[in-house]
């Protein structure tokens, strides 16, 4: 392998190199560009116009309270979900029978319907009433019925793992009660789980334009809706210093579920190890 | 460590039929002394695991069932109420605490003060000899070193009865005897009232002493080991226990007549003039080997399969069905040779009809 490794490779590798490089350019590129062109003085005239954070600081000017209100309904969205989702996941796991299975597939429905279908049905249903509708809240219940089935399932996903009945008959053996068994064995095992569910939770619904747009109203702004109202009536190097605004929040997000995702892999090991010599144990201690 | 009082333990009419209409377990009455080790022997699915779920708490009887701890009823007590210590079949340790943790688990829950609780983890390390794992995560563990953990986390809050489901299932065979001597070992010291179960004969005779067996949610008979294995109660533990030959033939003149010759039977059979078919057992321990001419049995060798200590012989000849022999020392056999068996009478096995 280490030998003259490189002269064995085939042109199918170099080829298969080539095609992976391209199309990662070919994706890559548009989104590097953007985030240049927000901190370009002048597109039209391009880079030799010169750098600047002019646009970056617009869009401070202009969108922080959008920006805040994204944190806010993001924490608010992943608080309500944590409250719903942890529970009920607990809940559909150890209980399984005809009825949470039913439960389980009718709020993983949400995932399968378009956002728009969603926002339709919020504003059929609750559009008449005013400040409900209104509000910010009337976005967040949006965001929690969109992301309550990934939480649900990152947890269900690890309780199933763990074999976490087992588990709970084992502390309750020990004299624990309902209520530390949850506290002590349920939520400390399940904790990568609700982990990797609340990142997933943020990220979704920070990203997520489809519903909200159709929920908004001009108070009610989240970073996407604000990103498309750039584009439609502000100069594009404004639009695009959002671009970077927003994917400076959402990159690191993206990353930290892939960190999760690998850890979760690496904690899988669960085998016991290979026996090693046991000193006796009881045998000869004096009767 | 030990435990000032051992708890005598009945159920009284426990059956058990799941939601969704299983009936595992017909109503059982059993008692168990205080002190006493017993192992709930039979096949898989015979509701062993049910019946130490009842004991347990984890699974109510059905109506008009009772659970009884000393005179206490506690049939409507949850488990954590009961006071038992419970070994599971995956061990069910806890994974996001480290070996002392798992140890001092239902101390903490009994909130017994941080100085108290680290000695008797300590002490009950100490007993299961793995005090250098108290730091240990549990998937840094063995398969045998998890059994000890699981063990000592049981014993360390004292409980009033151990139970144990198929403790050592989990582990190569080698391992499983040795914690097999070292758990007879413990509860004999202990001198906790256990409840064994498993599906292993061998490890049934080694710890019970008495056992319960099995089939299909009913008793089919508790006693002690010897007597499980010497005088079983029925068909089902004749042959579920150890391996047993089964003789068929007329009885004339107090013997048993066979395909392979008349067999002597003991002087009360004998004495009682009955005549006609029927039929006794006996365990491949029980036969001699001999020389034709002065045997009550010949037969030919179809298969011998040397083990060692012993040779076992597969005869044809002797009774309807093939009949399972054991013959000690060096003698070597060849299929198709013919042997002559000798039965000492008192070795003969009857069934009660
Ligand atoms: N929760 C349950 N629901 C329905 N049937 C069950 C349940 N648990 C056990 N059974 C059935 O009850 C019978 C006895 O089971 P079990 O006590 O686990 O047997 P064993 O431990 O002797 O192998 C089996 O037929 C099993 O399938
Ligand atoms: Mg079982």
């Amino acid at each position: 392998m280490l030998r003259g490794g490189t002269s064995r490779r085939g042109w199918g590798f170099w080829a298969q190199l080539a095609f992976t490089l391209l199309v990662c350019t070919f994706l890559i590129l548009p989104a590097v560009l953007s985030m240049l062109a927000g901190v370009t003085a002048n597109f039209f005239q391009g880079l030799s116009s010169g750098l600047t954070l002019k646009w970056v600081v617009q869009v401070f000017e202009l969108y922080s309270d959008t920006l805040l209100l994204t944190l806010g309904i993001a924490l608010a969205c992943l608080l309500v979900t944590l409250l719903i989702g942890v529970p009920a996941a607990y809940v559909l796991t150890v209980r399984q029978s005809w009825l949470t299975r039913l439960v389980e597939e009718v709020v993983t429905l949400p995932v399968a319907i378009p956002g728009l279908a969603i926002a339709l049905a919020l504003l059929l249903t609750y559009g008449g009433f005013g400040d409900f509708r209104q509000s910010w809240a009337f976005i967040l219940v949006g965001h929690v019925l969109y992301t309550l089935p990934f939480m649900l399932r990152a947890v269900m996903a690890v309780l199933a793992s763990i074999d976490i009945r087992t588990l709970e008959e084992g502390a309750a053996s020990l004299g624990a009660g309902f209520w530390t068994r949850f506290f002590t064995v349920v939520l400390p095992n399940a904790k990568s789980g609700i982990l990797a569910g609340s990142l997933m939770v943020v990220t979704l619904s920070i990203g997520e334009f489809n519903l909200t747009w159709m929920l908004h109203t001009p108070l009610t702004k989240t970073l996407p809706v604000g990103l498309a109202d750039s584009y439609a009536s502000m100069r594009l190097e404004v639009g695009s210093a959002y671009t970077l605004v927003f994917f400076v929040m959402i990159v690191p997000l993206l990353v930290a579920i892939q960190a999760m995702a690998r850890l979760e892999r690496r904690a899988k090991r669960t085998r016991p190890l290979r026996e090693e010599a046991l000193p006796q144990a009881v045998a000869e201690t004096p009767r | 460590m030990s435990l000032s009082t051992s708890m005598p333990v009945r159920l009284a009419g426990c059956g058990k039929t799941f939601a969704d209409g299983t009936r595992a377990l017909e109503p059982l009455d059993l008692g168990i002394a205080g002190g006493e080790t017993l192992v709930l022997l039979g096949p898989s699915g015979c509701g062993k695991t049910t019946t130490l779920r009842i004991l347990a708490g984890l699974e109510a009887p059905d109506p008009g069932g009772r659970v009884l701890f000393g005179e206490a009823e506690v049939t409507h007590l949850p488990i954590e109420k009961r006071n038992v210590g419970m070994v599971f079949q995956s061990y069910a340790l806890f994974p996001n605490m480290d070996v002392a943790g798992n140890v001092g688990y239902g101390l903490r829950v009994r909130r017994l003060p941080e100085a108290e609780r680290r000695r008797r983890v300590a002490e009950v390390l100490e007993m299961m000899a793995i005090s250098e794992l108290a730091h240990r995560r549990i998937d840094q563990l063995s398969g045998g070193q998890r059994q000890r953990v699981a063990l000592a986390r049981a014993l360390a809050v004292r409980p009033q009865v151990l139970l144990l489901d198929e403790p050592l299932t989990a582990l190569d065979a080698a391992l499983r005897e040795r914690l097999r001597v070292e758990i007879d070992a413990l509860l004999r010291r202990l001198g906790i009232t256990a409840i064994y179960v498993t599906h292993d004969q061998s490890e049934a005779m080694a710890l019970g002493d008495r056992i319960v067996v099995m089939d299909r949610g009913r008793v089919a008979q508790v006693g002690p080991p010897r007597e499980i294995y010497f005088r079983p109660a029925n068909r089902f533990v004749a042959e579920f226990i150890g391996t047993m030959n089964l003789l068929r033939g007329e009885l004339r003149d107090g013997r048993l007549v066979l395909p392979g010759g008349a067999l002597p039977l003991a002087g009360s059979e004998a004495a009682d003039g009955a005549a006609g078919e029927t039929e006794v057992l006996f365990r491949p321990e029980a036969a001699r080997i001999c020389a034709s001419e002065a045997a009550a049995l010949v037969g030919r060798v179809r298969s011998a399969q040397f083990l060692g200590d012993r040779t076992r012989l597969v005869l044809d000849g002797v009774a309807r069905r093939t009949v399972i022999v054991e013959a000690p020392g060096r003698r070597e056999f060849r299929d198709g040779e013919a042997v002559g068996l000798t039965i000492d009478p008192t070795d003969l096995i009857r069934l009660p009809d």
